[in-house]
């Protein structure tokens, strides 16, 4: 064991030493983000050049695990800014009030992007970037299987993508809920569902993490995606056989910055946010690697050939985003979706699937007795088990925030027994779906 | 190690006893690991899974969440789920390792050195990339389905559930062979030739002697594979099957604004479940005395192949580990490829993914090694004390040290990260001037706990094989008890410590649920951070798959070194094997 006892000692003066190697030469700026290295990166190294005296520490997390370090922390916080995509992870340190305002502004940032605010109003967040979401595919998948690309997002649910979608679940992802959210807004409560469960019943998967889809596409596990713009053009930058498009019913988002309250740093962290806004940080996003809409208008003027902008209609978005609704039902909207698509996806697929069969039976003929039944099953996948007045309704909504703001808050019923009995509806839903379509295809 | 204070010089040990009456250097130990674990484990986790107990309502204290876990049809399917993966898996992993330690511990077999180096590898397996390389190898239009799609054949290898088998019986199988190996070296030669003496042959001898002699080493391994199985949330999150329960219970804990309760309960029950099984395979065991007196009979026989034989032989070994590595010529496929993109292999090849990663990964690499070297030798001090005060000393309530650093299995990396920050928050660390949650010693620490349960199966296994009679007969000889364990105890148990500082090791240089939570600085993280973030952008998938590899081949370096020093201190110490 001698040679084991030697290893021990020199792997503890090892550590030693490797525990008080940063030197403090330069005022350091905690940035707490969920963005890749190939994004932070660039602003990192053009914030320190502008401002030699500031050291710029990158501390990267999943959006989920930033929000819960922060919070965590909080009580002897070490951490200047949050840097992240998903608006709703900054609402919650928001109300929690981990946020300060930062006071920063910009003339030439317009206060809305296709009808979805730029900054917080109240001022505890800016935003600096901007995204929409679309439908990214893999140009070897299709040609092999024979398909065309997806235009708009109600052809994803046409029989022939049937396997072949892929997308992540709204409650793993900010920016995936708002796509949610902006169908469910364009298409009515019931018509929105009924689109995405039928587009869900094609889908191969639904993945954990919103990376794992453009993933997904780029490795041709299947062969579309719906994904963030960014990840479909960095994808297609990187020189994989992909490409990207807007549906119109799309919903542009801004990426956001905020400081943290009790920031250490308070002064670098304000002019970090400032750096982002002006010009030269705005034209970092046309970077290959990044390729995010700049919000600064006058970043444009600069802008490679080509590139969408949101700002002249080169990307339409037809939806205009109510974001209070979307708030209030925030979490009845992702637990929904998570009842009834992606826990039960299986049942869903069986059912969808049953359902095209017997319509491909059906063609053209005249078969009253069938359609009837094809339609009885179409009606029964389709059915939500709560209306939107009950959605948006605040009680109800409370049962899926266990956080209380209050000790003598009362709420009725509990998120695990609703979701229970949804659950029970939506599996004889489907089973009985798939039975009717079944009887119809065998009458043809 | 702990027990020397208690070899301390005599005027000392008066003063001890006269402080602490009745506590022996053993006791003062289990009073130390009890702390610690209760400190770093039990007290951080119950801070965060009390809201199992709390109603969402109120407030108040109710048994009401866990009604509401068993009315639920979703979570009774996701625990029948959970169950029937880890008891397939089981099943696998045995098929991948008994024939290749039957082969290596029955015959004169020229593989056996490959079987013993590569046969770990399957466990260094960076988490993020082992489901994206056997998607790309197995999945549903990975390489083989691609090439089988020319007779329109598709095998669903990776769908739903198979896919979580499969993966995780890859993954984790070197712990049955680890442990059995292990076991069946120890197995005296005396045994098996009393056996033959006595008219026993063939299937007979097998199944009445070397099998009962090898069966804690095995049940060591089943056991850690089938929960670790039951508690591994990464796998199926990677391959996006949610109907089990450690996903359900990670996707509820970190869903944002949204605190479900059932989260906690689920990582209650996840708790809970995994002591049970552990109780089971106890009382599978007890009761029977493996122990063997003489050593250094070198295990058992070995037979000389046959010309034929041993081709046969080297079919099966090729065979299997071309299956187990698979995952690793995938990510190496990766880390030298250009573009992989629905093909069955990449469309070229380059260095360019190493260069990229070399030049930003430096400080991982150096942590890396630093955290897991250190957490792995600290689980082996702290495995093989805990293993002989259970086995060996008679103190009340010791059955407890090791139910609590096995619990730490069940753990969800979330679920302890979380717990440090809150509890470790608020606590200063003097002279370092930071809290203890933002140090970078709580990495190390966190790792420690998380491998402990590794470290602590295979220095148990080893402990039970040795005689107590052997201890007896030193102290009869005056060898008082701290000489005995170091200079009996420790030396016959040297292989399972191995084995144990192997899979602590190995796992821990790739672990990141809690890390990726308690990292505080880019300074202080990690390798498998740095694939988290190359991973996170469709350009860095070659290099992250290049960080990987380089990962795997440093651990590997690393445990092959430790192997060699063992074993080289081992023939020293015999004189020959």
């Amino acid at each position: 064991m001698n040679l084991l006892r030697n290893a021990l000692l020199a792997s503890v003066a090892f550590a030693a030493t490797a525990g008080t190697t940063t030197a403090i030469a330069a005022e350091k700026l905690v940035v707490v983000t969920s963005f890749p290295k190939t994004l932070t990166t660039p602003f990192e190294q053009k914030f320190e050049e502008m401002y030699p005296d500031i050291d710029v520490e990158i501390v990267n997390k999943s959006t989920s695990s930033s929000v819960k370090y922060i919070q965590e922390t909080a009580s002897s916080n070490t951490s200047d800014i949050f840097w992240a995509s998903a608006p709703d992870a900054f609402e919650v340190l928001k109300s929690d009030g981990l946020l300060m305002k930062s006071g920063v502004t910009n003339d030439n940032i317009p206060p809305d992007v296709a009808g979805y605010p730029m900054n917080d109003p109240e001022g505890f967040y800016n935003g600096f970037a901007a995204a929409g979401y679309g439908i990214m595919y893999n140009e070897r998948y299709l040609n092999a299987k024979g398909l065309e690309p997806a235009q708009q997002w109600i052809e994803l649910a046409e029989p022939e993508y049937f396997g072949h979608v892929g997308m992540s679940a709204p409650s793993r992802s900010g920016t995936t809920h708002l796509t949610v959210e902006a169908v469910l807004q364009g298409e009515g409560w019931e018509e929105g569902w009924a689109q995405w469960k039928f587009i869900a019943g094609n889908f191969a998967t639904v993945t954990e993490r919103s990376f794992g889809v453009p993933d997904g596409v780029n490795s041709g596990q299947f062969g579309l995606g719906i994904v963030i713009d960014f990840f479909g053009l960095a994808s297609k930058a990187s020189g994989f056989p992909v490409d990207f498009v807007y549906p119109k019913t799309t919903a542009i988002v801004p990426a956001n910055v905020g400081i943290i309250n009790n920031a250490p740093n308070e002064q670098a962290a304000k002019d970090f946010i400032e750096f982002l806004l002006s010009v030269p940080g705005q034209e970092l996003l046309y970077h290959p690697e990044i390729r995010r809409l700049p919000v600064n208008i006058e970043a444009y003027a600069n802008a490679p050939e080509n590139f969408p902008n949101p700002f002249n209609g080169t990307i339409e978005a037809s939806v205009n985003f109510d974001v209070e609704k979307s708030g209030n039902r925030y979490n009845v909207v992702n637990s929904l979706f998570d009842v009834m698509i992606t826990y039960r996806l299986d049942d869903l697929r069986e059912a969808v699937r049953a359902v095209q069969m017997a319509e491909e039976k059906l063609g053209d003929a005249d078969n009253a007795q069938a359609k009837a039944l094809i339609d009885e099953a179409r009606a029964l996948i389709a059915e939500v088990p709560i209306d939107e007045a009950t959605a948006q309704d605040p009680d109800f909504a409370a049962i899926f925030k266990t956080k209380r703001k209050k000790a003598e808050d009362v709420v009725e019923g509990r998120q695990a027994e609703v979701e229970q009995e949804w659950d029970a509806q939506v599996v004889a839903n489907y089973a009985k779906a798939k039975e009717l379509a079944d009887q119809a295809a065998s009458m043809l | 190690m702990t027990h020397q204070t208690a070899g301390a010089a005599p005027a000392r040990r008066r003063l001890t006893d006269v402080l602490f009456p009745k506590f022996s250097g053993t006791v003062l130990a289990a009073i130390f690991i009890a702390t610690l674990l209760f400190g770093f484990l039990i007290l951080p986790v119950a801070k965060v899974i009390y809201v199992a107990f709390l109603d969402p309502q109120t407030g108040g204290l109710t048994l009401q969440n866990f009604g509401d876990f068993f009315s639920s049809s979703l979570f009774r399917e996701s625990f029948y789920n959970s169950f029937y993966v880890s008891a397939m898996s089981v099943v696998v992993a045995s098929v991948f390792a008994l024939p290749l330690a039957y082969i290596t511990s029955r015959f004169e077999f020229s593989g056996s050195m490959l079987i013993q180096s590569l046969g770990f590898i399957p466990l260094i397996m960076p988490p993020f990339v082992g489901a994206i390389a056997m998607q790309l190898l197995f999945g549903r239009n990975g390489t083989f389905n691609l090439l089988l799609a020319n007779w329109g054949i598709n095998i669903p290898f990776m769908e739903g559930l198979n896919g979580v088998i499969l993966v995780q019986s890859v993954h984790y199988f070197p712990f049955i062979l680890i442990n059995l190996s292990a076991s069946l070296r120890n197995i005296d030669r005396s045994m098996e030739e009393s056996a033959q003496n006595l008219g026993a042959h063939g299937l007979r001898l097998f199944r009445r002697v070397v099998f009962p002699l090898a069966a804690p080493g095995y049940l060591a391994g089943a056991s850690l594979v089938f929960i670790k199985v039951f508690d591994d949330l990464g796998t199926p999150l990677l391959l996006n099957v949610n109907n089990m329960l450690a996903p359900q219970a990670y996707l509820r804990i970190s869903s944002i604004g949204i605190s479900d309760p059932m989260g906690y309960v689920i990582s209650f029950i996840l708790v809970a479940f995994s002591v049970f099984s552990l109780w089971a395979s106890f009382l599978l065991m007890r009761g029977k005395d493996y122990a063997t007196t003489q050593k250094g009979g070198g295990g058992l026989s070995r037979r000389k192949l046959s010309t034929r034989e041993n081709i046969f032989a080297y079919a099966i070994v090729i065979l299997i580990l071309l299956m187990v590595l698979s995952p690793h010529i995938a990510l190496a496929l990766l880390a030298f490829g250009t573009i992989w993109s629905y093909s069955p292999l990449p469309d070229g090849y380059t260095l360019d993914n190493f260069q990229t990663m070399f030049a930003q990964s430096g400080v991982y690499i150096k942590n890396t090694l630093v955290y897991a070297g250190l957490a792995a030798f600290i689980d082996v001090v702290l495995a093989t004390a805990i293993a002989y005060i259970v086995l060996r000393t008679k103190i009340i309530g010791r059955q407890w040290l090791d139910y609590m650093a096995t619990a730490a299995l069940a753990v969800p990396g979330v679920v302890l990260g979380i717990g440090y920050l809150r509890t470790f928050n608020d606590f200063e660390v003097p002279l370092v001037g930071k809290p203890l949650a933002s140090w970078w010693v709580i990495i190390l620490v966190a790792l420690t706990i998380r491998r402990l349960p590794y470290a602590l199966r295979a220095c148990t296994a080893a402990l039970q094989q040795v005689s107590i009679s052997l201890e007896e007969a030193a102290e009869s000889l005056g060898a008082d008890r701290s000489s005995t364990i170091r200079r009996i105890v420790v030396p016959l148990m040297s292989g399972g410590i191995l084995a144990g500082f192997v899979t602590s090791f190995a796992t821990a240089a790739v672990e990141l649920s809690a890390t990726i939570m308690l990292v505080s600085t880019d300074q202080d993280a990690p390798l498998a951070y740095g694939i988290y973030l190359f991973m996170q952008s469709p350009s860095g998938r070659g290099a992250g798959a290049a960080l990987g590899i380089f990962a795997v081949i440093i651990v590997a370096a690393g445990t092959l070194l430790a192997q060699y020093i063992i074993d080289r201190d081992r023939k020293h110490r015999t004189g020959e094997r």
